[in-house]
């Protein structure tokens, strides 16, 4: 049956209670809860408190990450690179829902904010989630132009209008928010692509210039790989670049539909 | 690498898996189409029984013998429990990981949207075509 409680290994314990800097003003203390595991020690995780004077770093999230790891814990490990919305690496789950971090002001929050790990991945350590089967699936679906007419000699030409229909896709930053926010990935996440991995797919059957739309679409027509999309809607609703993969997703159903009449 | 299955395999092989099993748009359509058929049947179906509700066991013999309320409740009936298998079927499948239990799950699933489905059309059948002893 389906597992309605986390593994024993995997609940989560109360774990230290760092207080604010004396001197800190009380209007400007946040406290994030932030989940912490160490593989090293084999504890279950913990959640640790952390009482933030917010007058000491920037507006974001992430910029609290980095002042709880370089002024009060620098055992705290999480990704960041760009800290522009556009590398996708400090996905997390903030306040209950997936979001980047550098993007996510703490001020959107009341005085206490969650963080976790993007959920139902394994955990590597602390904030840091094993996306190993998220890229592989990405890769599985062949990203990349397929064609078999000879190259032409310049580039392969496209329309505006064709290229337009690319918008909405392109931008993904693969960062995970919407697949891990998909209950359907969480329960079949190995089977089922989940909607970065066909949003993606859908870029590529959409692409004017592609050749393979039917090998594409064979390898898609399958009850876990696309149709274990239910329309549930989370992944539009956190995606941090304001896309759309269930739209996507019901596009390659109208293709397979189209097919086949 | 810290997933489910700590085999040799590859990421490429875990996430391609069997690759495609071809089908998927034939259940996905007929999960639609037998919604959206539902729809103008079970309005007509919520209509009948209340009217049913006031003529009385012969009355509702009668009715039953009119060939458009047969072809009509046979319909709704039919088409109900195969929306119901199709319903069961991706329940289980979402939330049943452990692949013999989920097969063993469906089976028994489909069995009982199917002796209901022939219980319920034997018996319109029956009164519609035999009549009902008073």
């Amino acid at each position: 049956m389906v597992q309605l409680t986390l593994p024993k290994n995997s609940k989560i314990g109360k774990g230290r209670h760092w207080r604010a800097a004396d001197g800190a003003s009380k209007k400007d203390v946040r406290t994030f809860r932030v989940y912490r595991y160490d593989p090293e020690t084999g504890d279950n995780p913990r959640w640790d408190t952390f009482e933030v004077d917010t007058s000491k770093h920037g507006p974001m999230v992430l910029d609290a990450l980095f002042h709880i790891k370089n002024e009060i814990d620098p055992t705290l490990a999480f990704r960041r690179s760009c800290r522009e919305g556009i590398c996708g690496s400090c996905s997390m789950n903030i306040g209950g829902r997936n979001a980047l971090a550098c993007t996510k002001g703490w001020d959107d929050f009341g005085s206490t904010i969650t963080v976790s790990p993007l959920p139902h991945q394994p955990v590597i350590k602390d904030l840091v989630p094993d996306l190993t089967m998220f890229f592989a699936q990405y890769k599985a679906i062949e990203p990349w132009l397929h064609t078999e007419t000879p190259a032409p000699e310049t580039e392969w030409r496209q329309t505006p209008k064709d290229r337009d229909k690319l918008n909405g896709l392109y931008e993904c930053i693969l960062c995970a928010c919407c697949s891990t926010s998909c209950p359907s990935y969480w329960w079949n996440g190995e089977a089922f692509y989940g909607p970065a991995t066909l949003l993606h797919a859908y870029r590529w059957l959409i692409d004017s210039r592609d050749e393979a739309t039917g090998e594409r679409l064979d390898a898609l027509e399958d009850p876990f790989k696309l149709y274990r999309c239910h329309t549930i809607m989370n992944c539009a609703q956190v995606c941090p670049k304001g896309l759309n993969p269930a739209k996507a997703i019901s596009e390659v159903k109208k293709m397979l539909v189209e097919r086949a009449i | 690498m810290v997933g489910k299955d700590d085999s040799f395999k590859t990421d490429l092989k875990r996430a391609r898996g069997h690759g495609s099993a071809h089908h998927g748009l034939g259940m996905w359509m007929a999960e639609r189409m037998t919604a959206v058929a539902l729809i103008p049947l079970g309005l007509w179906a919520v209509y009948s029984v209340l009217q049913l509700a006031v003529i009385g066991y012969d009355g509702a013999v009668d009715w039953l013998q009119s060939p458009v309320n047969i072809v009509l409740m046979l319909l709704t009936l039919a088409i109900s429990f195969y929306h119901m298998h199709l319903g069961m079927r991706v329940i289980i499948e979402d939330y049943i990981e452990h692949k013999p239990s989920r097969l063993l799950w469906i089976g028994l699933s489909a069995a009982a949207s199917l002796l209901g489905a022939a219980l319920a059309l034997i018996s319109i059948l029956k009164v519609a075509l035999g009549g009902a002893p008073n």
